[in-house]
């Protein structure tokens, strides 16, 4: 087995102090920059608890950066990032790991150890944190993880170089869930996904949103999946966020790339989506499929 | 302390036990009433939820496990366990967890086996890559323009130029070595003045160019090994293959004349440090003066020496660079494989020089250049 994801074998003592907070991500006045580039000046961002924030933004405005700040992988130069009511930004890397045991995340190419199968690959955390739990179980919940996110059960047993893309991000989310996390952060995860694959992938994000009492910190570029699943949307532009809120709110400002965002015709084909799934839906279930929004102002 | 789930059982008339959960049912404290649920040889009916604190799919697939194997009923779950429940119910896999290891009596012969046919597969597979470069060098022949100056000059740097130190600092000290511990050995028969000829004819005849093979292949070859390697797992040769640029001219072949090239003025830089640094200890230690040692060495050395390193060594340098790039370019599937394969570049790579340098020492000496 790989080194680098050999396990330590002993229990860590571990800080699960429920979080009963509103807002399980706080940024305050974040600036990163790489050199010369400035990418966050001042940047604040509030994840409600129990939402799906989505983040969007024109490439390199730094959305993925933001989400590596939040989780620790990249240090800003300055501001103020609070994790579930503790502070990242002043955590040595031992102080904050028993946090890294309640989110997961998913990275763009799903990011699996190569040399792990799948069902392995989402055993990496659990034996990592709860090594006293029996392997049999470990192989079971591996198991119905893999399923849980959409994959065949064969795949258990493939390496990530023999699965397509798409499997890889759905592998990933596996790993990404394998703590049953209460944070979940998710990088363009519908990008390189067909059609019908996007849906899927949305609709499972929501199911296991509601089933697993998730807060979401979605990256997408998909417009349909923001109008789907997001309870809010966060733009970033001109390195901060500049409106956070739901569709409707964003679509009242008058910012620019705002307007041009959601009013471009690949918005307005979105837009016309989710309102004919509505009206169709509305009469014949008489509510919203969607998960009450506990978001909005 | 983490706070564990635990159950409790309460005997009931009909059919069996009532079994209660209590406490997190999650998946930080479910390890220790796992394993005793696993050991629980006992008649289950119901399997009560109602005194669960929390709990999320972990949980609920033990809760779950339990009633499918005692055939119980699960009771007192609210909704949201209820609906955790079906969600992984539906969600059962059989699928295997890593792929199937025969036994240890297939697998050693086994993996013989595929060593050895992967020694026939490797011979094969170099031989070809060596004919792929031949091809190559044949086209850029044909279409000069195609031919990637600014690469060659690049690899040149980083072989030749940016290599100078080390080699220089090694051969360095190994003249110094040579030339004292040769002078120890000579001087038992008051020969030490012969300490010039054995540093003077080793180092440039052999050591020089052995060495810098060697420090080559742990420096260049590997790098090549590693760097095609990583290309190939992040798909960036196949993406010059269909814009049109073919790897191996584009890549390989200026490795490769990087270190063909390079090779022959590294071996004699570092012979000529390397005889340096021996008489700067005769100078100290045998009371040779300095200059008087280089001009001896101009007396001793004949000059076929120079020519046998001059020949070696381009074929050295055409070996170092065929193992780190036909190794590169065979790495797939995962990162793992970018190891072992920088790994067989290096050993591959030194192997084979120490051998052909065996070949040319008898071949030499055969044709009379002694």
């Amino acid at each position: 087995m790989n080194e680098a994801v050999e396990q330590s074998g002993h229990a860590r003592e571990l800080n699960l102090e429920e979080f009963t907070g509103e807002y399980p991500i706080r940024v305050r006045g974040l600036s990163t920059s790489f050199g010369e580039q400035v990418v966050h000046e001042g940047l604040d961002l509030d994840v409600k608890k129990g939402e799906i924030l989505g983040v969007v933004g024109g490439s390199g405005t730094g959305k993925s950066v933001l989400m590596r700040s939040i989780i620790g992988l990249q240090i800003p130069d300055e501001g103020e990032i609070e994790v579930l009511g503790r502070s990242i930004t002043d955590a040595q890397d031992d102080d904050d790991i028993d946090i890294r045991s309640r989110w997961g995340v998913l990275f763009q190419g799903g990011a699996l150890f190569s040399t792990l199968t799948v069902a392995e690959n989402v055993e990496v955390p659990l034996k990592e944190f709860y090594p006293e739990i029996s392997p049999a179980l470990m192989d079971e919940i591996a198991r119905y993880k893999v399923v849980l996110s959409g994959l065949p059960e064969e795949a258990t047993s493939k390496y990530p170089a023999e699965l397509s893309g798409g499997m890889k991000k759905r592998a990933g989310l596996a790993r990404a869930l394998a703590l049953d996390p209460e944070l979940l952060f998710l990088d363009e995860p519908t990008a390189g996904l067909d059609p019908i694959g996007a849906a899927a992938f949305d609709e499972l994000i929501v199911e296991l949103k509601r089933a697993m009492d998730l807060t979401v910190f979605l990256i997408t570029h998909d417009l349909d999946t923001l109008y789907e699943i997001c309870d809010r949307v966060a733009v970033i532009a001109d390195r901060k966020v500049i409106a956070v809120g739901t569709i409707p709110e964003l679509l009242a400002t008058d910012h620019e790339w705002i307007q041009e965002y959601f009013n471009g015709p690949r918005g307005r084909a979105a837009k016309a989506t989710k309102d004919r799934l509505e009206s169709a839906a509305k009469p014949a279930k008489g509510k919203p499929v969607d998960t009450p929004a506990k978001a909005g102002a | 302390m983490r706070e564990l789930a635990d159950y409790s059982l309460e005997p009931g008339g009909d059919g069996g036990a009532t079994l209660a959960f209590h406490g997190p049912m999650v998946v930080s404290g479910i390890g220790p009433v796992d394993r005793k649920l696993r050991e629980l040889d006992q008649a289950i009916a119901r399997v009560d939820l109602s005194q669960v604190e929390s709990l999320d799919t972990v949980g609920a697939w033990t809760a779950w496990r339990v009633a499918r194997d005692h055939d119980a009923e699960i009771v007192g779950g609210s909704d949201e366990a209820n609906r955790l429940i079906e969600a992984v119910k539906a969600s059962e896999g059989k699928g295997e967890i890593r792929p199937e290891r025969g036994n240890l009596a297939e697998r050693v012969p086994e993996a013989v086996g595929e060593m050895v046919s992967g020694w026939g597969e490797g011979s094969k597979g170099v031989i070809g890559f060596l004919g792929a470069i031949v091809v190559a060098i044949g086209s850029v022949i044909r279409h000069p323009r195609r031919f990637r100056m600014k690469s060659l000059v690049r690899q040149i740097e980083l072989v030749g130029v940016s290599s100078l130190g080390i080699i220089g600092l090694m051969s360095f000290l190994i003249g110094i070595v040579v030339a004292q511990q040769g002078a120890v050995q000579l001087e038992q028969f008051g020969a030490e003045i012969y300490t010039i000829n054995l540093t003077g004819r080793l180092c440039l005849r052999e050591l020089g160019v052995l060495m810098t093979a060697i420090m080559v292949a742990g420096r260049s070859g590997s790098a090549f090994a590693a760097q095609l390697g990583t290309m190939k797992l992040t798909e960036e040769i196949d993406a010059m293959r269909t814009i049109g640029v073919s790897p191996m001219e584009a890549l390989v072949l200026p490795r490769i004349l990087a270190a063909v090239l390079m090779l022959p003025l590294l071996g004699f830089y570092s012979a000529v440090v390397a005889i340096i640094g021996g008489a700067f200890i005769a100078n100290f230690a045998l009371d040779i003066p300095f200059f008087t040692f280089l001009t001896r060495i101009q007396e001793v050395v004949p000059i076929h020496d120079l020519w046998v390193s001059l020949v070696k060594a381009p074929v050295f340098g055409l070996i170092v660079a065929l193992a780190g790039c036909y190794n590169g370019m065979q790495v797939k599937a995962n990162a793992e494989e970018v190891g072992l394969r920088t790994t067989a570049a290096v050993v591959m790579a030194i192997f084979m020089v120490i051998v052909l340098d065996a070949f040319f020492a008898i071949f030499f000496t055969e044709v009379g250049w002694a």
